[in-house]
């Protein structure tokens, strides 16, 4: 089997740094905005938490039926960093062993992390927007509240908008450089 | 003659417009008088920000009423519900405002409090014995090492039954010394220097140079105890008395007073129990400046002086003779000559006399009318109130020449420049108190609103630029940027730290318990609902506690709390704070009790029932919230 180029084998060593910054910021964070908020309210969404305006959300929240978030619900907190640990572990052995197609087996291992994340976050959402008390104070006909997975939306008095944070940000980079570099590291095999 | 119209010229509108949104530049907090609280306005705008409740009771929000305030309010006499507040005193570190606290006084039964600036609440009451007219009060030291508060209406020391008559024989003035913590703010009645008969008016401290020591003016030193009117007014000069207070502490700490038996209230509110304690103290420290040479010297003023002020720099203090024709300066540095050469013009009941003219630095020839209070700028300029003129005179310090007046509308009190009685005065507005408003405003019936008057003072010329009506009667008032206050004000009160005795943490925790006719309602408040809102078991005779804790942890949510038909107040409990009120229902039947402070989409919902039965019913004890009873309905 064919050896990593020279910037492949970097590039592991900055994939696995820049994921590590994970553990340092937020990956995402979702504002709102509202008349009596001028302020605005924030909730950022760590790997293994779920932090900011938390309590003040869940708040106004039961006025409409959706349920509160409490950090502990969240079995996510506990697989998403193992399942990162394990991926940075990986890389590790990807470095050592030094062979191209482990960097491919290692990117795929991420694609599919990445897709099911993005699916997980998705239906938490959409469960969250949607699954409402019947008994709830507020009941808007047809109205659903399920905040955006990216970008803009206006539900009732409220903006919300939902992006990524530094470490979200760092998460995209990192899947990035990994398709790329393994592009190149194809292009590179064929000659 | 000039018009009001013509006194408001160009760009007034502009300078004082602060847009929607926008924040004012200074805080300016202005003594309620007979309100007997402290307001809160915005300059330059003179917006009404807040009354922050001192010294009279106050239903509103149950300040004095409610089970953790009512000892604020307690005296020697019990509850006072009232007084009349007429000075204020920003905290200063380096003769500049730390933004720290708010000292007021009462003027009726003496007392001195201290309101924290970081909860625009009276943290602290201190009862002062020994006086009355509490009126040259609270001026501060440089370092806020003392507050002072003196008499205004001579009476015996402790509580003797002597003739009106005995005046001279009996009567004293004291000047009290209240000693302020550093770091807490509490407040410790020092010492008490006993005076001779006679009215102190006002007083500050001096700066600099002059930082040792305290001025007061004083009047009928007549000893006039009947038409004051006329017979305080005989003498040409009364006196500025000047006190060594380095020198007092040092008497005091040698054992040169006397502990002398009186008794006093001294109030405080725990921040962290949230709940005031009244303590009774028994004695006071009393100087007396026979026994103390050196403590206390009179130099002669005009004609019943008034304001009582000193410059910024500390070397100049101004005497405002309400009944003179002239504003004396005195000079801190010829005052000291005087003391040394012994320039000495007899004494008044054996405190020397210093010669006028020995600490005179000069007199302003023709101010006005009526001066009452001098105000500074940074530029080396002074402002004084005409009360019979109904003016504001500007002159210069360093050669007493007059500048500029201007009109107030009508019969100004006191003035106040932005930090004008400190080291650093912030000068670019000076704001005039005014007692007599008659046909500036919209008439309300016989009985008419004060007023502010807002001048621009950064030109050569003052400028009249507002004017706006003002809660009680405004007599002092105090101004600073907003940027000293505004950041670090207490946005609600962390729940977890809520040290209450009666919290109830959380809405599992909710609960009713009966102590023979005691009933403690442990209750929650949380948009929108109270938790119990259903209670059963209470019988007439009853003395109901609701504790109310709201669990809210978000700025500005307060709940209120009203039940029907309870003769006094309601309460508003501040997120993460706990407020009691007493409820002793004194007829059988329903009472529903609710929020009062609209607080969400649902808060017409946030509401419950007490049943209050029969005296011996058998109507067993029941509370909850959201618990239907089918049994019941059915009847």
């Amino acid at each position: 089997m064919k050896k990593l180029t020279i910037s492949g084998r970097i590039s592991v060593i900055v994939v696995i740094l820049f994921l590590a910054t994970l553990w340092f910021f937020p990956m995402w964070q979702i504002d709102l905005r509202a008349p009596q908020y001028p302020g605005g309210l924030s909730m950022q969404i760590w790997i293994n938490n779920i932090t900011g305006d938390v309590d003040i959300i869940n708040g106004l929240n039961h006025y409409i039926g959706m349920s509160s978030i409490h950090k502990k619900d969240f079995a996510e907190f506990v697989f998403l960093p193992a399942t990162m640990l394990a991926f940075m572990g990986i890389g590790v052995i990807v470095f050592i062993v030094n062979r191209k197609i482990g960097y491919y087996l290692w990117t795929v291992i991420f694609l599919f992390i990445a897709v099911f994340s993005f699916y997980d976050f998705y239906k938490w959402e959409y469960n969250y927007g949607h699954n409402l008390n019947p008994e709830a104070p507020i009941k808007v006909p047809g109205m659903s509240y399920q905040p955006p997975l990216l970008g803009y939306k206006k539900m009732l008095n409220f903006e919300a908008l939902s992006q990524p944070h530094v470490g979200g940000w760092f998460y995209i980079a990192a899947g990035v450089m990994l398709v790329i570099i393994t592009f190149l590291e194809l292009k590179k095999a064929k000659k | 003659m000039k018009s009001a119209e013509a006194a408001v010229v160009g760009d007034a509108a502009s300078k004082v417009y602060v847009a929607p949104g926008k924040y004012d530049e200074f805080y300016n907090f202005v003594s309620g008088g007979f309100s007997g609280q402290v307001s809160v306005y915005g300059l330059p705008s003179g917006r009404l920000l807040k009354v922050i409740p001192v010294f009279s009771k106050n239903p509103e929000n149950g300040w004095g009423y409610n089970e953790e305030t009512k000892a604020m309010l307690n005296t020697t006499f019990g509850e006072i519900p009232w007084d009349d507040q007429h000075h204020l005193d920003l905290s200063q570190t380096n003769g500049e405002h730390d933004g720290k606290w708010l000292f007021a006084n009462a003027n009726n039964t003496p007392r001195v409090a201290r309101i924290d600036l970081t909860t625009f609440k009276t943290a602290e009451i201190l009862q002062i014995p020994n006086s009355a007219g509490n009126h040259s009060s609270p001026f501060i030291t440089e370092n806020t090492e003392y507050v002072v508060a003196g008499t205004r209406f001579s009476v015996p020391m402790g509580d003797e039954d002597v003739p009106i008559s005995s005046f001279k024989k009996n009567f004293r003035s004291t000047a009290s010394f209240i000693s302020v913590d550093k770091n807490t703010g509490h407040m410790n009645l020092a010492f008490q220097i006993v005076l001779p008969g006679m009215n102190l008016d006002l007083s500050h401290a001096g700066k600099g140079p002059s930082h040792d020591w305290f001025f007061f003016s004083c009047y009928n030193t007549e000893q006039a105890y009947t038409l004051l009117e006329v017979n305080a007014s005989q003498k040409d000069k009364d006196f500025i008395v000047a006190v060594n207070w380095k020198k007092a502490e040092e008497y005091a700490k040698a054992g040169k007073g006397k502990k002398m038996a009186a008794d006093y209230a001294h109030n405080t509110y725990d921040e962290a129990k949230q709940t005031a304690t009244s303590v009774i103290e028994h004695d006071v420290l009393v100087l007396d400046p026979k026994d103390c040479p050196d403590m206390v010297y009179m130099i002669p003023c005009p004609k019943s002086p008034h304001g009582c002020d000193v410059d910024p720099t500390g070397e100049y203090f101004v005497g405002s003779g309400k009944l003179a024709a002239l504003i004396p300066v005195f000079s801190f540095a010829k005052f000291q000559k005087a003391i040394q050469d012994k320039a000495f013009d007899g004494d008044f009941y054996g405190i020397p006399v210093i010669k006028y003219e020995a600490a005179l630095h000069g007199e302003v020839q023709k101010p006005g009318l009526g001066p009452l209070h001098t105000e500074f700028d940074d530029k080396g300029n002074a402002y004084t109130s005409m009360f019979l003129s109904s003016e504001v005179v500007k002159w210069r310090l360093k050669d007493l020449q007059v500048l500029d007046r201007a009109p107030t509308y009508y019969s100004v009190g006191h003035l106040m420049v932005p930090g004008g009685d400190t080291r650093k005065p912030y000068g670019k507005y000076l704001v005039a108190y005014n007692k007599i408003t008659k046909d500036r405003y919209l008439p309300t019936g016989p009985e008419l609103c004060q007023s502010a008057q807002l001048y621009d003072i950064s030109g050569d010329k003052m400028q009249l630029i507002l004017d706006f009506p003002t809660i009680g009667e405004p007599h002092y008032g105090q101004a600073c940027p907003a940027a000293l206050i505004k950041d670090k004000q207490v946005k609600f009160y962390d729940i977890n730290k809520n040290g209450n005795q009666y919290v109830t943490m959380g809405e599992k925790k909710a609960n009713v318990v009966r102590n023979g006719n005691r009933v403690d309602v442990y209750m929650t408040a949380i948009r929108s609902h109270l938790v119990p809102d259903n209670i059963e078991g209470v019988y007439v005779g009853d003395d109901v506690y609701f504790h109310v804790t709201n669990l809210e942890q978000d700025w500005d949510l307060p709940h209120g709390f009203a039940i029907k038909n309870n003769p006094d107040a309601e309460l508003l409990v501040m997120p993460g704070e706990t407020a009691t009120l007493r409820f002793s229902p004194q007829k059988q039947g329903i009472y529903p009790y609710y929020c009062t402070d609209f607080c969400s989409a649902l808060h017409q919902e946030m509401s419950g029932y007490l049943r209050v039965s029969a005296k011996g019913s058998n109507v067993p004890l029941k509370f909850g919230t959201g618990v239907i009873d089918t049994t019941a309905s059915a009847k």
